[in-house]
């Protein structure tokens, strides 16, 4: 930002454009005038970039650096271990456990939801009354915070007074301890999340929606098919990059889950805060990350971990790709 | 699209009524956090529960101020999330008009880096971001939430994106015959016309700072926190006090909330129009 302000001579030399023709200036203009336009675009995007190089970048190469090392707060750096760090983590069963965990949680809060909000995209995909009132209630529940939802949730899913185990009772059912099992607190866990994302991927996927061309559902009209046809072979494959798009943020957004687990086990006990519930139930990777770094303070072997998590991460979304590939024909 | 139905046809309201249920079930957890949030922990442990708000709700909003720094971790998240919010809009309007209007060496590059850093998940770096704040001296000071986050790729893109279809290069050229440099340019024609995308810009970024909890978490103590890190603390206490922990969620919360009521409408066409251009 450091550009003195002088006033530039009135001779700006307009570039020779195809479009409206204008009269020519002097060639040459000031020098001033050539040296702004040569180094100014590079003082505008500098911030932006010099920031990001330092607490975007820089972060995330270094880690590499960090993983070669037997590295923790107390003791500091304690020398080069090459790959050990890895080698531990490949047979560390919490690591596995919390692969799983993230897993499981992912694929139960991912399809339902982006299934779930295709379809609503498409139930608002068309003159309706109280378009805006639909949309703003969509969103709500995004614009509350994570921490907000998991405590509010919590509540729900509470063991002797949560509404979810009154109704289930009145019902019959019997009562859940959902933090307690593996299948019921990932359902818990995942019902968090869907609520929070689902209106959001409606909206993107609406917008993606708008943009297809109208003759096609009237013809498709025409021809008598259903609407529920219509989305199969017009809508699914008209709007594939968008879905690919967000089966992706989904995918890395499911490695960042962290505040649903974290204070879901808050409500077990202070123990269970770090490690997903008693057992490490619903511990899920990015938890696991937390524990090692700020609760161990293992900062070389929570490195390694991260590196491993980009990785599965990549193989993660390889799997979307492919998935998306045979998508072809609409969802079969 | 199909308007060939009538209104008032069965499938027609069959939509109406999922599209309610559906808004229900969104709404439906909030109401019931303001409903536990003003009775007392005896009242919800009735059965059937009570289903409309009781009258407890500002003692118990007052039991959090005294619980919990509750007021220090507004002002705390209000400090770091406005600072975050004007210089994510400045910095990112200026390297938008940058990218998308002015020609210089390395811009397809740089704009490619840009864009492809979106994807890499931040958390991925924590540790060594750790570390840096140790070595900064800023571990337990706003400077650590503050700081990463002045800039981001997400709103390069996005101003990046908008500029380059609302921007007129005419506009521009006529400027700079009329002998504007570019300091002057950026001021006086591009900034008008970035106002409606920086205001939408600006409302996502606000709300993803105030929301923002990891990263605090991580770096600032239990007695300076933000809004999220104290409203964790005061939810997992040893004593299970839902009242408290909802009427803190409530406190937390409503500024956002109302902020959304205001503006939603702009909120909803930056996320659609965001979504739109790939």
């Amino acid at each position: 930002m450091a550009l003195r302000q002088t006033d530039p001579l009135p001779t700006a030399t307009a570039r020779r454009r195809t479009g409206p023709t204008r009269a020519r200036h002097r060639p040459g203009g000031s020098r001033w005038n050539r040296f702004d336009r040569a180094v100014s675009p590079y003082a505008y995007v500098s911030p932006f970039l010099v920031i990001f190089a330092v607490f975007g970048l820089f972060p995330l190469l270094y880690t590499a650096w960090v993983a070669l090392h037997d590295w923790s707060l107390l003791k500091g750096d304690q020398g080069f271990v090459g790959l050990d760090n890895f080698r531990t983590l490949l047979s560390d069963g919490n690591f596995w456990n919390a692969a799983f965990n993230t897993a499981s949680i992912g694929v139960l809060s991912a399809v339902p939801q982006l299934l779930l909000a295709l379809w609503l995209a498409h139930l608002l995909n068309r003159p309706l009354k109280a378009q805006t009132f639909y949309r703003i209630t969509l969103l709500l529940p995004n614009v509350t915070s994570v921490v907000a939802v998991v405590v509010i949730f919590s509540q729900l899913f509470g063991r002797d007074y949560g509404l979810i185990n009154m109704v289930l009772t009145h019902l019959g059912a019997g009562r859940v301890d959902w933090q307690a099992g593996t299948a019921s607190s990932h359902v818990a866990i995942a019902l968090m999340i869907i609520w929070r994302w689902t209106g959001y991927n409606a909206l993107i996927y609406l917008a993606a929606m708008q943009a297809v061309p109208r003759e096609l559902y009237e013809a498709a009209t025409i021809d008598g098919a259903s609407r529920l046809k219509q989305l199969r072979s017009i809508t699914v494959p008209m709007i594939k990059p968008t879905l690919l798009f967000t089966m992706i943020v989904s995918t890395i957004g499911s490695m960042q889950i962290m505040a649903e687990p974290m204070l879901f086990g808050a409500q077990v006990g202070p123990a269970a805060i770090a490690t997903g519930g008693a057992g490490r139930k619903f511990q899920t990777l990015s938890l696991y990350l937390y524990e090692l770094g700020f609760r161990n303070f293992d900062f070389g072997y929570a490195s390694a971990a991260a590196w491993l998590m980009l990785l599965l991460v990549m193989v993660a979304v390889g799997v979307n790709f492919l998935l998306a590939r045979r998508m072809k024909g609409g969802l079969s | 699209m199909t308007g060939l139905r009538a209104r008032g046809s069965l499938p027609h309201r069959l939509t109406h009524l999922t599209l309610i249920g559906v808004a229900f079930f969104s709404a439906f957890p909030i109401y019931w956090s303001v409903i536990v949030a003003s009775q007392d922990n005896g009242a919800m442990a009735e059965v059937p529960p009570p289903m409309v708000p009781g009258g407890n709700l500002l003692a118990n909003i007052a039991k959090v101020f005294d619980t919990a720094p509750f007021a220090l971790a507004l002002l705390n998240s209000l400090i770091v999330a406005g600072s975050i919010t004007l210089s994510v809009v400045f910095f990112s309007t200026l390297a938008g008009f940058a990218f998308a209007k002015l020609r210089f060496r390395g811009r397809t590059l740089l704009l490619g880096l840009t864009v492809g850093t979106m994807m890499i998940p931040t958390q991925l770096g924590i540790i060594p971001l750790y570390m840096l704040m140790i070595k900064l001296h800023w571990t337990g000071t706003l400077y650590a939430v503050i700081a990463p986050a002045l800039v981001n790729a997400f709103g390069v893109f996005f101003m990046t994106q908008y500029l380059s279809r609302a921007l007129p290069t005419e506009l521009l050229e006529a400027a700079r015959v009329d002998g504007c440099g570019n300091w002057r340019l950026f001021w006086h024609v591009v900034a008008p016309v970035a106002r409606p995308a920086a205001a939408v810009l600006g409302m996502l970024t606000f709300m993803t700072a105030w929301n923002d909890y990891f990263w605090p978490l991580v770096v600032l103590t239990p007695d300076d926190p933000t809004v999220q890190v104290a409203l964790s603390a005061l939810a997992s206490g040893y004593v299970q006090d839902f009242s408290l922990g909802l009427a803190g969620t409530a406190v937390a919360t409503l500024p956002l909330v109302l902020v959304f009521a205001l503006l939603g409408k702009r909120i909803i066409g930056g996320i659609m129009q965001g979504a739109v251009k790939g």
